[in-house]
Formats: C-alpha cells, structure tokens, sequence
C-alpha cells in the first residue's frame, strides 16, 4: 500500500490541481458550525472540525433531486412524456470526509445499489465521487465509532484516508481512484517506513480517546416480536417530538417521496429526503396510518437500525457511530442508550427493563 | 436553581401517592452537557429521576395536548403561560391538571457556549450564577446572565402565572428590559434589506419541522405543511416553499405565542425563528396590550372583536 507525504506547504497548490479535474467539496467553517459545499477556486477545506453538523450524503443523495422533467402544453408534441433531466456525472471529490460518514455510503448501497435493482442516481452519484478521508485524531464524546463498525481511522468507503501528522499529511491510497487523485493533485513523495507506523499510533491514540461504546452482540438472536413489543418504547419515546432531525443529518437514513411539481405548462418529478419520523410517511389514501402514533413512528427508526437491518444483510447495524443524532437531538434522545436497551433486553425480566 | 429538585421530588411524589396524579412530567439528566430530557414519572418511587437546573428549556405545556390522564405538571413561567393558552383553547382541561410551579431565572443557551470554544464542551455545571464549562485543556467560569437563551434574558414573566403548587418562592421579574431591541433593527430595514435578512436567516433550513413541533401551539392534527389532499406546499428545498412554512408557521401563532423560546432551542442548524414570531408579540403588545397566556378567563385578542381594536389597516 503506498503512502504518500504532502507537505503542508504543497497542500494549496494540490487541491488546486485537484480543482482542475474534479468538483471538489470539502468542510468550511460557516457561521457555528462546519457543513460540506463545493469549494471555490483557491478556497481550502477547513480540516479544524470535530465533525460537520449536517452529514455529507447530501454530496450523493441531494434533499431534492429532480429526476424527470416533462411539458404538459398539448402543442407540445412531447408534451405528458417524462424526460431524464440533465444530470452531471462528471468527477467530484470530497476532501474531508470523516471515515465514520464514508462508510455510512457502504451501509446505503446495500439499500440503492442490489444485484436486482439500482438506484441509477444514487449509484452514478457515488461512482463519480472520489472521497479522501480525514482521519479522527480528536473524536467526540458522542462517537461511538469503535463499536459501530467504523473507526477514526477506518478505512471502508474510503479511497484516501488522510492522516495529519503535524508537520505533514500522510495519504493512505486505498483505492485506484484514489491514486489517480495523488497524482493529479501532484502529491508523489511517497513516505518513508515510518510513515505507517505513524499512522498506526496516531491511530491507536484516536480509538483510545473513544469514551462512548455501545453493545450489539445480542440484536441478530433477539426476538422481533418481543423486541418490538418491549414495554420500554413508553419511555423511549415520550420526549420525542417527532422532527425530522436524526433521519435528516443521519448519513445511513436513505428514505426518499417522489412528487410531481407542475409550473404553468411544465413540470418535475422529484425525489426528496423523507423520515419515518412524519406521521404524512406512512400514512394511507385511506387516511388510515399504521404508524399513527410517536411511539410507532420512534419504535421504528430503532427498529430499522438496530434490528430489520440487521437480520436482513447480516453485517452489523445500521448506524456508523457518527453521533449527530445525539448532539443535535432537541430533546436529548440517544441512540446509544436505546441500543443498549435492546441489546440487553430480557422478555422474562420485562419489569426490570425500563431504566 | 440547583437547589428547586428536592421540593419538585417531594411535591411530585405526594400527589401521586395521594392519587391525585397518574403521572407528573418533568425532565430526567441528559446525555450531553446542558440537555435534558422530558420524561414523565408514574411510580412515586422513582421521583428521584426528576432534575431541575438551567437546561430544562424545552416547553412541557408540548406533552400535555390531548392526554387523557390526570397530570402532575413541572411548569416555570413560559411553560404556565402555554398551559393558560392551552386550557383557552379547550386543548387540555383544568381539572386535569395540577401544576407545579417553579419560578424560572432563565436556561443556558447551550449553542452560545458551545460557539464560544473551538474543542468540545464536555461538563457543564452550575452554582449559583456562576456556570463551569469544562472540555479537554480547558476550563472556563461564565456568568449565568451572559449566556442565557435571548427569549429568557427577555423575558418578564419569570413566575407561572397559574399554578396549584409552588417549589420555590416567587422571584423577582426583570424590569426596564429591552425586550425587542432585534424586531426595531429589522423594522428599521428598507423592504429590500428585510428580504435579504429573512432569506439568510432560513437558508440554513432542513424542513425538520423541529421548531414546529417543539412549539406547544402547533397541535393541528394536519399541519398545512403536511396537508396531501390538497397539496398547498412543496416538498423539496425550494425556497419560496420554505419561506412559505416560516411565515405561516409565525402568523399561526400570532396573539398565542408565549416567547418561550422552544422553537429556536429545538433548531438542528441554529435559525433564529424567533424573529418571527418576536415581532408578532411584539405586535399584539403594540396593538392590543395583549400578551399570551397570562389571562385565563380572557380570549385572544385575534378571536374576538372589540370596537376600540386598531383599525388603520383599512383604507
């Protein structure tokens, strides 16, 4: 595996070169917060954050995207036949990315990339994209990476993980996509021996300073039934208030709504961001809702993550440790907590489950 | 404020082992630092779960609409002030209730002191007016009054307005406060330069609906935004669609909001939504002398009619 050193002082003229072949996103610093945009000509990724506050799969998977556009001017002799609209598929990359968010896209294709069906916007969407990491060194009190099958410095999803080592970056080039951006942007010292075992050990110092853990050991053998007839959803769910908050900065939440919006004589089919979190997702024509009330609707964006998703594909949870949902939460609702309550979760001792 | 929980445990713990309540809402200690979370206690034996310190802000008056129990209410002034609002609007009964008074002297604006450092805020506590922040390398001692929520150092009505038990004593209220210093800056603008402030103050907006939710006044069972049969509004990020929501969610409470400042403490990415709804209050004062939820045997200014009521408006 090569590892490449970027001098500090060759960083800017880099990503400029990047710029030239790539759009290139990365973290700035707006007002409070940090949030991924496309960067401007000779504007740097701001690599001081903990994390951004919104996750970056909106890169991929936008809130809104038109897909099809369409005329409905009967003069028009296209006019009622939906049309693809523009779409630009040309490279991008995103320089920044936590591991935690990167790997978050593996958990998603399992959803919109199957051997049966794929999701053509979604799947050209990340194929395009080249994503360079940059490794934890400081991770916060809410990541619970370690346990959630990412890392600091994980390197699943990504195609450069980028550690900084002080002086000096070291790139990891993971994948061929990523080596082809080293090159591009100029960066080709490659490192010396040592450079691995630095990574190793800043590496080692980030996991160490994980404070959160949660357990998942016991999801696959419980029992869905029980576990969705736990008397704890009560408790878990009182304080919710049913925002769409944890689905929208989530980067493993994928649910989407198609809608039609007409404008005079045209008009687009869209997808956009939806959560199970609104009582409008689930509800019928009927105006029945099988998810009629707040403890349905929490029960299942727990439910989902913890457990259908990880009967169905087997790999873990549906959740990468990334933390949003905690620190942005208005009500203080934490997934680590309810993890735990699952995971431990005793039908026969149900009088003692609720903390 | 430290010192309200032992009275709000004992209180709590009598009404329900008297049978007086079936439940009593409060809040429980967070997972974060300056959060902490509503929960409801049926069980006199675990009244110890029950906290009160400077980051209970989020409004309970929210988790009383349409329950059917007999409740047991911690309320500070806002939140008593949406419960007068909610018995007005026949959304709970009074008999229903027994509230809990705990005069308030304002909750910790917890993005204001996590703006202020660059690591991570890990502890936050507080003794008296004095409030600690800790994080990794540093530590840092701030003055309560300097960081509250803007809706809290506002505010003039610290003591509920309506209550059947009382924690603490009353507190002195906060005179000769500007309350609207922000809505003059705006009112001041040129038609042009308050377009231009109301469209990058939303920018930043999801469409979460945190802010409508987190406000006891939203309680339709179909919000308009939520509305399929018809469709008023779009659902992608289309601004005049946003922009839509902001507005109207405003003008829905206008004459009932009670600047408790739920809204703007629920954000996801930190809108001032209350500079809508600030400059409604602000409004109905002007207008009507009315503020929300401090009258309960008198109806809102905007659901009735009196000869007197202003009238420029019609040319």
């Amino acid at each position: 595996m090569k590892v490449i050193k970027i001098d500090k002082k060759d960083w800017a003229g880099g990503i400029d070169k990047i710029q030239d072949a790539y759009r290139l996103s990365g973290p700035v610093r707006e007002e409070k917060s940090h949030n991924f945009k496309v960067l401007g000509k000779g504007e740097l990724p701001d690599l001081n954050f903990l994390n951004t506050r919104l996750s970056p799969k909106s890169i991929v998977y936008p809130q809104s995207e038109i897909m099809f556009e369409y005329s409905l001017d009967e003069k028009d002799p296209d006019h009622h036949i939906m049309k693809d609209a523009a779409k630009d598929y040309s490279p991008k990359a995103v320089l920044g990315i936590r591991p935690c968010d990167a790997s978050a896209f593996l958990l998603v294709k399992r959803n919109f990339d199957t051997p049966d069906y794929k999701d053509p916007y979604w799947v050209r969407a990340y194929e395009s994209t080249t994503f360079i990491g940059a490794a934890c060194n400081n991770p916060c009190s809410t990541c619970f990476c370690t346990t959630a099958g990412s890392g600091p410095f994980n390197e699943d999803g990504l195609d450069i993980l980028l550690a900084d080592a002080g002086e000096c970056y070291y790139a990891k080039a993971i994948t061929e996509k990523g080596d082809n951006l080293l090159n591009t942007a100029g960066w080709k010292t490659i490192a010396d021996g040592g450079a691995l075992k630095k990574i190793e050990s800043l590496k080692k110092e980030a996991e160490a300073k994980i404070s959160s853990l949660v357990s998942t050991d016991q999801l696959n053998n419980k029992k869905t039934t029980e576990l969705y007839e736990a008397p704890f959803w009560e408790d878990v769910s009182f304080s919710c208030i049913n925002c769409g908050t944890c689905t929208y900065l989530c980067p493993t939440c994928w649910c989407f709504d198609i809608q039609d919006e007409n404008s005079g004589c045209s008009g687009v089919r869209m997808k956009n961001w939806d959560s199970c979190m609104f009582p409008l997702f689930t509800i019928h024509g009927t105006g029945h809702n099988p998810r009629g009330t707040k403890l349905h609707r929490v029960r299942q964006r727990f439910m989902h993550k913890l457990k259908y998703y990880v009967d169905k594909y087997e790999s873990g949870i549906q959740c990468v440790g990334c933390g949003r949902c905690i620190r942005s939460c208005p009500v203080n609702i934490d997934i680590r907590r309810v993890c735990d309550m699952m995971n431990s979760y005793d039908p026969k001792a149900c009088a003692c489950a609720v903390k | 404020m430290l010192g309200y929980i032992d009275k709000i445990r004992e209180i709590s713990k009598r009404l329900l082992d008297e049978g007086r309540v079936e439940m009593v809402i409060g809040f429980r200690k967070g997972t974060m630092p300056m959060m902490n979370e509503p929960t409801f206690v049926k069980n006199s034996g675990e009244v110890s779960k029950l906290v009160w310190d400077s980051n209970c802000g989020i409004n309970l008056a929210n988790y009383l609409t349409d329950r059917k129990e007999k409740i047991g209410v911690i309320a500070k002034g806002c939140d008593s002030r949406n419960i007068v609002t909610h018995i007005l609007e026949n959304k709970i009964k009074r008999d229903k209730l027994v509230i809990i008074g705990v005069p308030c002297k304002g909750m910790i604006d917890r993005r204001r002191i996590t703006a202020v450092f660059d690591a991570e805020v890990r502890e936050v506590s507080e003794e008296g007016d004095t409030v600690t922040v800790k994080g990794a390398g540093f530590e840092k001692k701030l003055k309560k009054s300097d960081i509250l929520q803007d809706n809290c150092s506002a505010c003039i009505h610290r003591n509920p307005v309506l209550y059947d038990e009382l924690a603490v004593p009353l507190v002195e209220e906060q005179k000769d406060i500007e309350r609207y210093a922000d809505i003059r800056r705006i009112e001041a603008m040129s038609p042009q330069e308050k377009w231009q402030y109301f469209e990058d103050l939303i920018a930043p907006c999801i469409r979460c609906y945190a802010c409508r939710n987190a406000c006891p006044l939203c309680y339709c069972p179909t919000c308009f935004v939520d509305e399929s049969r018809p469709q008023w509004v779009g659902k992608s990020q289309d601004e005049t669609d946003i922009r839509t929501f902001h507005f109207l969610r405003a003008y829905h409470c206008a004459g009932r909001c009670t600047d408790c400042g739920a809204c703007e403490r629920a954000c996801p990415v930190g809108i001032k939504v209350r500079q809508f709804t600030s400059k409604l209050n602000k409004d109905c004062l002007d207008m009507f002398g009315w503020e929300a939820g401090v009258l309960p045997d008198q109806r809102p200014p905007l659901d009735t009619f009196k000869p007197g009521d202003p009238g420029d408006f019609i040319k």
